[in-house]
């Protein structure tokens, strides 16, 4: 059995019965348990998962009514609540937390009949760009396990492409999904603001995060979308999409459209293989009839510094509930007054969340908050200014998703500044609310290099279009492992 | 010159769910942590989901209090660690980025006086706190969520107060005002509580916290005016800080936790969209609301002649108001006015009797009617109001069951007045020489017709008898 197809072959095999639920659900178990060693991609994986592809290989044959996805695996973040289940985000602080509801993404998939193989691995609270910020262990590229997959949703992202999975949920506050898509060569998508309910989804920076899919072709993200995307009373930030078919269509191409490239995304600090790729992939989309033009957009500069701020802040107020009074960890109360335990038990945030809050508490402070804060919102409505000034011009913008390779583990996790400085290229899409997508394009002595598109808000089927279109230009070697 | 500022807390007790989750707005029926949902306990992912029914009585409020309204409303994030806070932040509203809570500066007349409010904020009610054990040692604190995320509204006033009289006289037009736009009953244990600044000469202002009652808010202040009058007149400074209300001893004492100093790091709400408040929802919000006090006062001495004062204990008091609008018809307005505020007033003055009673607006109406076609007493209409409230008995059926009917057979109360003449002829020999002392008389006829004489006749006929 192929477990190498994408979710619209799964979904074609299963429903002509060429293969049943149930056989390719073993199979993927079986594969995550012969990979999953050397990866650790996943922190649980769904004991009943057999029993459910049992039952709806059952519905299947009775003629019953089926849900889109047919029993599809998929791999879900850690960040995300499935009911009944662990939803740890990769934090001690939350080691034995069983949420008590299902996120809004996961009640929908469920009425689709979709399996949650397994909860992936991630940097603690989504807060780094490589995994090795779990409290569990880092997960390993598939394309090479001595290099980082990315992250946040580096487990989403190394599920995927190794084939442990067909596709999985990933969260992107900052890049969180198109960097380890891009890292481990699968696509990977951050749709507009408000597009997908965060109902579910455990705050990091919620004003500027959304769930996306990481899939293998750009049509699965599409059909993804579908089934996961619109408006939520449990999340007032959502927007009505009028649903909106996003795979209709999507093969529309790029002809007659003005593409901008961002000049502040492609140079100093880009690798000259990132560097040469993005080139190839602007030619070849003005070979499918695009026009490419460099723009700039010089608070991209401000970028990073503004994105941290701004995330610290947030995540210094989403992360207070952690306290360990309600759920948590072992630790008991008495003979604690409330400011000595809850400082106590707050010790077993991992050492990059602690960093983060200790900004958080920081730079909106009173007396500070005029310097670091409100100037970091000034950047954010400044960019968000210039790129809607870009899209009046252009119908989409390009670059590369991350101006670096892959690099190896441990490498950089030091030097957190020059770590923060990789999510240089991503960051934009987030304070700008703006729809982006990481495509898989080259591998470059192994690794793997993704461009990014990024569309005006509400475009997500354009955007999805245009990336169908560049992937069609591309064939890549497989992964090995 | 004695200055004291107001921060009021209110509860939207009327409204039925919280302000971001569909748990209930009352939770005071329930056992511990049973009104509870993922949000209003801040289980990891779930998002505030907000109340526009709350952001509606909020503004409403607003308009009350001659508030301006923003076009659009915006929630922030009050960060601080509590027990009682499932989050660990509480959100809340703030004006320093603009004018973005429900309500702006707005005034309100205590009196001959303005109050000016500085704004009016919707926010989150936190949770409880129960301590349990009694020494220091072995205490523990329980936490109740049931309360956490119920709708509270924050009025907060200018330091226009000069004594403690004038704090309690606005804290009682305020609840009244509250109770008649239909959006709170602050009667309800804590549904209100106030906090109070209090300066002195230009001086350090002093919060104080944790008062229980607007009775001991009162209290609070006086307590307060005093200890900086007495620091004052010795030359000591004034420390600017917050001080407790301590229940037992009644006094004020300094806070040991330096709550002045805290860093709340507001910050914008981002789970909250700002919420538009257009021309139209303001329309439909006026046209909503139900009169107000002063003009229910103004209409009831003006179209029905009832005396200003029964007037103003009326319209005041939603309750009675409104039993007073189903019940009263053109020609009996003031007789019913009459029945409220001096009979039902005193036999309904607990949320308790109340409810236990089973008097409609046909009763009142009755009854008026009755005491003014004279087919009962106002006298025996007191025994009759108890009987109604007890049993719920029509008007008609209770008078016969009581034998309550009037004495107006005017042959008969001759006949019981020249008995009482008789038996008491050295009352009616003092009365000659001191006609006042007929009153003696007239309760004698009284107390042998069980009330049920009409007073005025008796009068007339025992003077006739009499000879005076």
């Amino acid at each position: 059995m192929n477990l190498k197809i994408s979710a619209l072959e799964f979904i074609e095999e299963v429903k002509s019965g060429n293969i049943t639920v149930e056989e390719f659900t073993a199979k993927t178990i079986e594969r995550i348990n012969q990979v999953d060693d050397k990866l650790h991609a996943f922190l649980s994986v769904n004991n009943d998962a057999i029993d459910q592809a049992r039952n709806i290989d059952k519905k299947i044959k009775s003629g019953e009514n089926v849900g889109a996805c047919y029993g599809m695996p998929i791999s879900i973040k850690d960040n995300m609540c499935i009911k009944d289940t662990k939803t740890t985000c990769a934090s001690k602080m939350l080691e034995n937390f069983v949420a008590p509801y299902d996120a809004t993404v996961i009640s929908k998939l469920k009425k689709q009949d979709a399996i949650f193989i397994g909860k992936v691995n991630m940097d603690e609270f989504a807060m780094g760009l490589t995994t090795e910020f779990s409290a569990f262990g880092p997960s390993k590229n598939p394309w090479n396990i001595e290099h980082v997959p990315g992250g946040s949703s580096g487990g989403s992202a190394v599920s995927v492409s190794s084939y442990e999975c067909i596709a999985s949920l990933g969260s992107d506050t900052g890049g969180s999904v198109r960097n380890p898509a891009s890292f481990c060569s699968t696509v990977g998508y951050k749709p507009t603001y408000g597009l997908i309910s965060r109902f579910g989804l455990i705050s990091y920076a919620n004003s500027i995060e959304q769930i996306g899919p990481l899939t293998r072709t750009v049509k699965d993200t599409a059909f993804m979308l579908n089934l996961i995307a619109g408006i939520d009373p449990n999340d007032n930030t959502t927007i009505n999409n009028n649903n909106e078919d996003y795979l209709e269509g999507i093969e529309s191409g790029i002809e007659g459209k003005k593409i901008g490239i961002i000049t502040e995304m492609m140079g100093e600090g880009i690798d000259p293989e990132v560097l040469s790729a993005t080139k190839q992939a602007i030619s070849k989309l003005e070979g499918l009839g695009a026009t490419c033009e460099e723009v700039s957009l010089d608070m991209v500069k401000y970028s990073v510094a503004a994105y941290y701020t701004i995330t610290a802040t947030e995540a210094g107020s989403n992360l207070a509930r952690y306290d360990n009074l309600r759920y948590g960890y072992e630790m008991p109360v008495e003979g604690y007054e409330f400011n000595s335990y809850i400082s106590k038990a707050r010790k077993n945030f991992g050492p990059e969340v602690t960093r983060r809050m200790i900004i958080g508490g920081f730079v909106p402070s009173a007396g500070h908050a005029g310097k670091y804060f409100l100037k970091a919102m000034k950047v954010k409505s400044k960019l968000t200014k210039q790129i809607n000034e870009a899209f009046k011009k252009f119908d989409l913008l390009i670059a590369p998703t991350v101006p670096i390779l892959p690099f190896k583990i441990g490498e950089k996790i030091d030097d957190p500044v020059s770590l923060f400085l990789v999510d240089i290229n991503t960051v934009t899409a987030n304070l700008t609310g703006k729809p982006a997508i990481s495509i898989p394009f080259k591998i470059v002595n192994g690794l793997p290099i993704g461009i990014q598109l990024l569309a005006n808000s509400m475009e997500d089927k354009l955007l999805l279009q245009a990336a169908h279109a560049l992937e069609q230009t591309v064939t890549l070697p497989e992964v090995p492992i | 010159m004695t200055k004291i500022g107001l921060e009021i807390h209110c509860q939207l007790t009327n409204l039925q769910s919280k302000l971001f989750c569909s748990c209930k707005a009352n939770y005071r029926e329930f056992e511990p942590n049973e009104n509870i949902c993922p949000v209003c306990a801040g289980m990891p992912g779930s998002l505030p989901r907000l109340n526009q029914e709350a952001v509606k009585k909020a503004t409403m409020i607003a308009m009350a209090l001659n508030c301006s309204t923003p076009e659009k409303i915006a929630f922030f994030r009050k960060n601080y660690f509590y027990p009682d806070l499932p989050k660990n932040f509480q959100i809340t509203q703030l004006n320093i980025y603009g004018d973005t809570s429900v309500g702006g500066s707005g005034t309100i007349s205590v009196g001959d006086k303005k109050i000016r409010i500085t704004r009016i904020q919707l926010e989150e009610d936190p949770g409880r706190l129960i301590y349990e054990g009694s020494s220091s040692k072995n205490q523990i604190t329980l936490v109740d969520y049931n309360r956490a995320g119920t709708p509270l509204v924050e009025i907060v006033t200018e330091p226009d107060f000069e004594t403690p009289k004038e704090v309690r006289d606005f804290l009682n037009i305020l609840s009244d005002l509250l109770k008649n736009l239909g959006v709170a009953d602050p009667s309800l244990e804590g549904a209100m509580r106030a906090d109070a600044n209090v300066s002195i000469h230009g001086g350090n202002k002093v919060e104080i916290k944790n008062i229980g009652s607007f009775h001991d808010l009162e209290k609070a202040a006086h307590f307060e005016i005093t200890r900086q009058e007495s620091l004052h007149d010795r030359d000591i400074p004034i420390a600017q800080e917050t001080r407790h209300w301590d229940d037992r001893r009644k006094i004020t004492v300094s806070s040991r936790s330096k709550e002045e100093d805290m860093d709340y790091r507001y910050f914008l709400e981002g789970d909250i969209p700002w919420v538009k408040i257009n021309p139209e929802i303001r329309t439909e919000l006026k046209s909503e609301m139900p009169e107000s006090i002063s003009s229910k006062k103004e209409r009831y001495v003006t179209k029905y002649n009832i005396p200003e004062q029964v007037a103003d204990v009326l319209s005041s008091d939603k309750y009675y108001s409104d039993m007073f609008e189903k019940s009263h018809t053109e020609s009996n307005a003031k007789e019913v006015a009459n029945i409220i505020t001096t009979e039902l007033m005193g036999l309904e003055d607990t949320r308790e009797k109340r409810e236990a009673s089973k008097l409609t607006a046909t009763h009142l109406r009755d009854l008026a009617d009755s005491i003014q076609t004279g087919k009962v007493s106002r006298n025996s209409s007191k025994n009759a109001l108890h009987e109604i409230l007890k049993t719920g008995k029509s008007v008609s059926q209770i008078i016969s069951d009581l034998d309550l009917g009037n004495v107006s057979d005017e042959s008969e109360l001759l006949k019981i007045i020249e008995k009482i003449i008789s038996d008491e002829s050295e009352a009616v020999e003092q009365t000659k020489s001191n006609p006042q002392t007929i009153n003696y008389l007239v309760g004698k006829v009284m107390q042998a017709t069980k009330g049920k004489a009409d007073p005025t006749s008796t009068l007339n006929l025992l003077k006739k008898q009499i000879g005076i």
